[in-house]
C-alpha cells in the first residue's frame, strides 16, 4: 500500500518486479504441484508395474499350465515339470500355524497394555513389543536355525512324538525327523514376527473404545474380563479382524526367517508339521538366482505372482476393515 | 434388608449368586493371568533373541571385520566388502526414495487429501508398506537385471529405494496433517505461493516427524535380504562399481549361516550382531526424535 503510492518513478519497476515474481511463483507452484502429483502417481504406477512385470515374466508358465499350476504338486527343474502346490501349501500352512499362536497372544498383550498395565509400564512394554517388529527377518532366521530349532526338537518335538505315537491322526501330524526344522518351526517363528503387528493394531483399536461404554459396564458390576470380552471386543471387532489380516499378510510374504527354518524340501508326503517343506518365498529365495531363463524362471515368477495376489487381497481386506472401523467411529461420536 | 430376617429362598438365591460371582471372579483372574503371561511371552522372545545375538556375536567382533574381505571357507577374514556394499546401497536407496516419498506425502496431505488420486494412493501405499519384499526383488529383476543381463548394485539400490518410498509417504503425510492450519493460513495471508508455504513452513514444522520416517525407512532396508538376493546378488571382493554385483551384510549372513564352515558361521553371527544393533539403535533414535516433537 504505502510503497505503491509513494512515488510514480518507483511504481513501474516495482510492479514489473512483482509481476516477474508472480510469474516465477506460478511456474514454481506448477512445478512443485506437478512433482507432488507425479510422485503420488508413481506410487500407483509401482503397483501396476509390479503386477504387469510379474504377469509378463510368468507368461511362459501361465500359457503352459494355466490355473492347473496351482494344484500340480510336481516340481522338477531337471525334467522341466513345474507345479506350485507344495509351495502354496507350505506358505498357507505356516501362516495358519502362525495365526493360531499369534492371535490369542496378541489379544492378551493388547488386553494387558490397555486394561492392566500400570501407566508407567505402558510405554516401555509397548516399545519392546514394537521393537520385535524392527528386528530384521534375517536375524530371526539365523536365531531360528541355530538356537531355536535344536531346542524345539529336544523339548517339544520328541516329547510330542512319544506322547502321540500310535494315535491315528495326531501321530501322523507329528511324525518325521525331529530336527527342529520344518513347517512347525517356521510357523512358530512367523508367529513371533507377526505378534507385534497384530498386537499394536489391537491395542490401538481397544483404546478408541469410548470410555463411557466401558464405564457403564463396570458400573453394572462387570469384571475386567467381561468388559473386554463383551463390550470392547464386539465394539472393535472389525478393527481386530483388520489387525489379524495385516498379520496374515505379513506372514504370507515373510521370506528370510522361513527360508532358514522350513528345510527347503519340495515334498508333500505327509501331513506332519515336523516335515521339512518349502514355501513360495523360500523357493524364490533359494532357486531364483540360479534358475536359468525359461520355464523354471517363469514358474518361479508365477509363484511370485500368486503370492502377490494373495497378499494383496488379504492386505486390501485388512485396510477396508480398519477403514470401516474408523468411519463408524466418526459416525458415532 | 439385613441378613437376619431373610427367608430360606432368599438365602438360597444369595448363595447361588455368590457362587456365580465367585466363578466370574475366578474366570476374570484366569483371563488376566493369561494376559500377563502373553505379555511375558512377547517380551521373552525379544530378550532371548537379543541375548543370543550378543552372546554369539560379540565374540566375533574385531578390527579384521572392518579391514578384511570376506574369506573363503576356513580362512580368516572380515566383512569389509559387505559392510561397504550395504552402506553404499542403503545410502543410494535413501537418497532416491526419500524425495519421492516426501513429495507424494505432500500431495496426499496438502494438495487433494480427499481426491480420487489421494484416496487410491493412500490405499495402495498401505498395501505396498506390507507387501512381500521378495516380490519387489522380482519386479526389479525383470525391470533391470534381465535387461542389463547382469546383477548389479544399482538394481539392489533400486529395490531398496522402492521399499523406502511407502514408509516415507506414510510418515510424511501423518506428520504434515498434524501441522496446524493456522500456520498455513498465516503464510498464505502474507502472500506466499503454495510451494513456498509447503517447503518453508509446513515441511519445516513437520521436520522432526519426516526425519523419523526416513530413519525408520533406513532401519528397515538395512536388514532387508530378500529384495537383494537376485538384484545385487553377492560379491566376494571389494566392489564400488554399482553396475556390478555387490556384497551386502544380510545376503552375506544368509550365505554364511547356511554353510557348514565354522568360520563363516562365526562371521555371520558377528554380522547379525552388527545389523541388530544398528537397526535397533536407528529405531530407538527415531522414537526419541518423534517424542521430542
Amino acid at each position: 500500500m504505502h510503497s505503491s503510492s509513494s512515488s510514480p518513478a518507483v511504481a513501474p519497476s516495482h510492479s514489473a518486479r512483482s509481476a516477474h515474481a508472480a510469474r516465477h511463483g506460478v511456474w514454481a507452484d506448477r512445478l512443485f504441484a506437478g512433482a507432488a502429483r507425479g510422485s503420488a502417481l508413481l506410487t500407483l504406477a509401482l503397483l501396476l508395474g509390479i503386477l504387469l512385470s510379474l504377469v509378463v515374466g510368468a507368461w511362459p508358465a501361465i500359457t503352459q499350465y494355466g490355473l492347473s499350476f496351482l494344484w500340480r504338486s510336481v516340481w522338477d527343474p531337471v525334467q522341466g515339470e513345474f507345479g506350485g502346490l507344495v509351495m502354496i501349501y507350505g506358505t498357507l500352512m505356516t501362516s495358519v500355524i502362525a495365526l493360531l499362536i499369534a492371535v490369542p497372544v496378541s489379544f492378551g498383550i493388547a488386553l494387558f497394555l490397555t486394561e492392566l498395565s500400570p501407566a508407567w509400564l505402558k510405554r516401555p512394554l509397548g516399545t519392546a513389543i514394537e521393537l520385535l517388529a524392527a528386528v530384521p527377518s534375517i536375524v530371526y532366521g539365523m536365531w531360528g536355525l541355530m538356537v531355536f530349532g535344536p531346542i524345539l526338537a529336544r523339548y517339544v518335538q520328541r516329547p510330542l512324538q512319544s506322547a502321540f505315537s500310535g494315535l491315528p491322526y495326531l501321530g501322523a501330524l507329528v511324525s518325521g525327523p525331529p530336527v527342529g526344522i520344518g513347517i512347525l518351526a517356521a510357523g512358530i517363528i512367523l508367529a513371533i514376527m507377526i505378534i507385534p503387528f497384530i498386537a499394536s493394531v489391537m491395542r490401538d483399536v481397544f483404546e478408541v473404545t469410548p470410555a463411557l461404554l466401558k464405564e457403564s459396564a463396570y458400573g453394572l458390576g462387570s469384571t475386567t474380563w467381561e468388559v473386554v470380552w463383551k463390550v470392547v471386543l464386539p465394539y472393535t471387532k472389525t478393527g481386530v479382524l483388520g489387525g489379524v489380516m495385516l498379520g496374515l499378510g505379513r506372514a504370507l510374504g515373510e521370506t528370510m526367517a522361513v527360508t532358514f527354518v522350513i528345510g527347503n524340501m519340495n515334498q508333500l508326503n505327509s501331513i506332519s508339521v515336523f516335515e521339512a517343506a518349502n514355501s513360495i518365498t523360500s523357493a524364490l529365495a533359494n532357486e531364483f538366482a540360479e534358475a536359468g531363463e525359461g520355464l523354471h524362471q517363469a514358474s518361479l515368477i508365477y509363484l511370485g505372482l500368486v503370492l502377490f495376489f494373495i497378499t494383496f487381497v488379504v492386505l486390501a481386506l485388512s485396510k477396508v476393515l480398519l477403514n470401516r472401523l474408523k468411519k463408524s467411529e466418526g459416525a458415532r461420536t | 434388608m439385613s441378613s437376619r430376617n431373610m427367608n430360606p429362598t432368599q438365602a438360597q438365591g444369595n448363595t447361588q449368586r455368590q457362587a456365580r460371582f465367585a466363578a466370574r471372579k475366578r474366570w476374570n483372574t484366569l483371563a488376566l493371568s493369561l494376559s500377563l503371561a502373553a505379555m511375558v511371552f512377547g517380551v521373552f522372545w525379544l530378550v532371548w533373541i537379543l541375548w543370543e545375538t550378543i552372546h554369539l556375536g560379540i565374540g566375533g567382533l574385531n578390527w579384521a571385520l572392518l579391514t578384511q574381505m570376506t574369506p573363503p571357507p576356513d580362512e580368516a577374514g572380515g566383512l569389509a566388502n559387505a559392510l561397504f556394499g550395504s552402506a553404499l546401497m542403503v545410502t543410494v536407496a535413501t537418497f532416491v526414495g526419500t524425495p519421492i516419498g516426501i513429495m507424494a506425502g505432500v500431495y496426499l496431505a496438502e494438495y487433494a487429501p480427499r481426491g480420487w488420486l489421494a484416496e487410491t494412493t493412500r490405499f495402495v501405499n498401505d498395501i505396498l508398506l506390507s507387501a512381500p519384499s521378495i516380490v519387489i526383488g522380482l519386479f526389479v529383476y525383470t525391470l533391470v537385471v534381465a535387461r542389463m543381463k547382469s546383477f548389479s548394485g544399482l538394481a539392489g539400490s533400486l529395490a531398496l529405494a522402492l521399499l523406502v518410498i511407502p514408509v516415507v509417504i506414510r510418515t510424511t503425510e501423518n506428520m504434515l496433517s498434524l501441522v496446524p492450519a493456522g500456520l498455513r493460513e498465516a503464510a498464505y495471508a502474507l502472500g506466499a505461493p503454495k510451494w513456498k508455504v509447503i517447503s518453508r513452513i509446513t515441511l519445516k514444522a513437520a521436520r522432526a516427524g519426516v526425519i523419523t520416517g526416513v530413519l525408520l525407512a533406513v532401519a528397515r532396508i538395512s536388514g532387508e535380504t530378500a529384495p537383494l538376493l537376485f538384484t545385487a546378488l553377492n560379491n566376494q571382493f571389494w566392489n564400488a562399481d554399482l553396475s556390478k554385483p555387490m556384497a551386502s551384510l544380510p545376503v552375506m549372513i544368509f550365505k554364511f549361516a547356511m554353510s557348514p564352515y565354522e568360520n563363516w558361521q562365526q562371521l555371520a553371527w558377528a554380522a547379525v550382531f552388527l545389523i541388530t544393533v544398528a537397526v535397533l539403535a536407528l529405531n530407538i533414535l527415531a522414537r526419541v526424535l518423534a517424542r521430542q516433537k
